[in-house]
């Protein structure tokens, strides 16, 4: 499994996320920037890692779903390359249009930091199927804003068409519907808050996070 | 010319922040208010743009590019004279 990880100014889980995919993989992750403008055409998943890029400076993300390097992610995400996008990241993906809806302020303004008990509402993608149907699994989560919103109808097309990968048991943010993670139409590309990169070994306590990493593998 | 963007949450999304300062008025004894929405501007000035509507047609591009999102944002656009 060939894997990259892009670091945007201001990114600060890249380097996590590299640790999982070569955790899962057991191949070397590559490392890339965002002024780059070209990915090797032989990439099987790339990550957009967690952070505060652009020191979140206009929008979550907005600046950094216009760097250079996303022409080339887009065009990988539309010929098929897996796509995960965590926290800062799953912003950036709604930005760049890549996903839909929009992640705004926590409904309780404040920054929740904490281990949070989430559903896998699918276990039917290629980013959860190592767990089972409405599996438990807790993930840390880091955000100030991560509450997922979307239009009634998109909400309607997220949930008629099984799209929401993750669902939080006990909503941190005000959330519609509880979303913590969607995939998007072709099922290639995923968006979540929750950073199942800090939870692929005992000695992190929490380990759940390793199965959506090695899901890819499958 | 100076185009003057003013952006607020749609309606119909959440505004906490607003709810917070509504809160903040009320604790210091203003009585009556009612919903209180939190929005931004950005001022992006053009030296080189002398018409009115080139300024306008840009300021709208750059909304739709950048300065918006749309699936959460509306906005409207003002263009100032430069006053120098």
């Amino acid at each position: 499994m060939r894997s990259a990880v892009i670091t945007f100014p201001g990114s600060n889980c890249d380097r996590d996320l590299r640790v999982a995919f070569e955790a899962a993989f057991d191949t070397p992750c590559l490392k890339v920037w965002h002024a780059e403008t070209e990915l090797p055409d032989d990439l099987d998943v790339i990550g957009l890692p967690g952070g505060f890029s652009y020191g979140d400076y206009l929008r979550c993300g907005a600046i950094s779903a216009r760097a250079p390097i996303m022409d080339a992610v887009v065009k990988a995400a539309e010929h098929g390359v897996s796509v995960i996008g965590i926290c800062n990241g799953f912003q950036v993906l709604t930005e760049a249009g890549l996903l839909p809806g929009a992640l705004i302020r926590n409904a309780g303004l404040k920054f929740v930091c904490r281990p949070e008990p989430l559903q896998v509402a699918n276990a039917d993608t290629r980013f959860t199927s190592g767990y089972a149907q409405d599996d438990d699994v807790t993930f840390p989560i880091a955000h100030h804003d991560g509450n997922y919103v979307i239009d009634s109808e998109g909400l309607e097309r997220l949930e008629g068409e099984g799209r929401i990968a993750f669902r939080y048991r006990q909503n941190p943010n005000g959330s519609m519907n509880d979303i913590a993670g969607i995939i998007n139409d072709a099922g290639n590309v995923i968006g979540m808050m929750p950073h199942p990169e800090r939870a692929i070994d005992p000695v992190l306590g929490m380990r759940d996070g390793l199965a959506l990493f090695r899901s890819l593998t499958a | 010319m100076i185009a003057r963007v003013t952006l607020s949450l749609r309606e119909g999304v959440l505004d906490p922040q607003g709810s917070v300062i509504a809160r903040g008025l009320q604790g210091l004894g203003f009585e009556g208010i009612g919903d209180v929405r939190q929005g931004k501007w950005i001022e992006v000035a053009l030296p080189g743009v002398t018409s009115e509507d080139e300024a306008r047609t840009q300021a709208e591009d750059m909304c739709q590019k950048l300065l918006a999102n749309p699936v959460i944002e509306s906005w409207s656009i003002d263009i100032l004279q430069d006053v120098s």
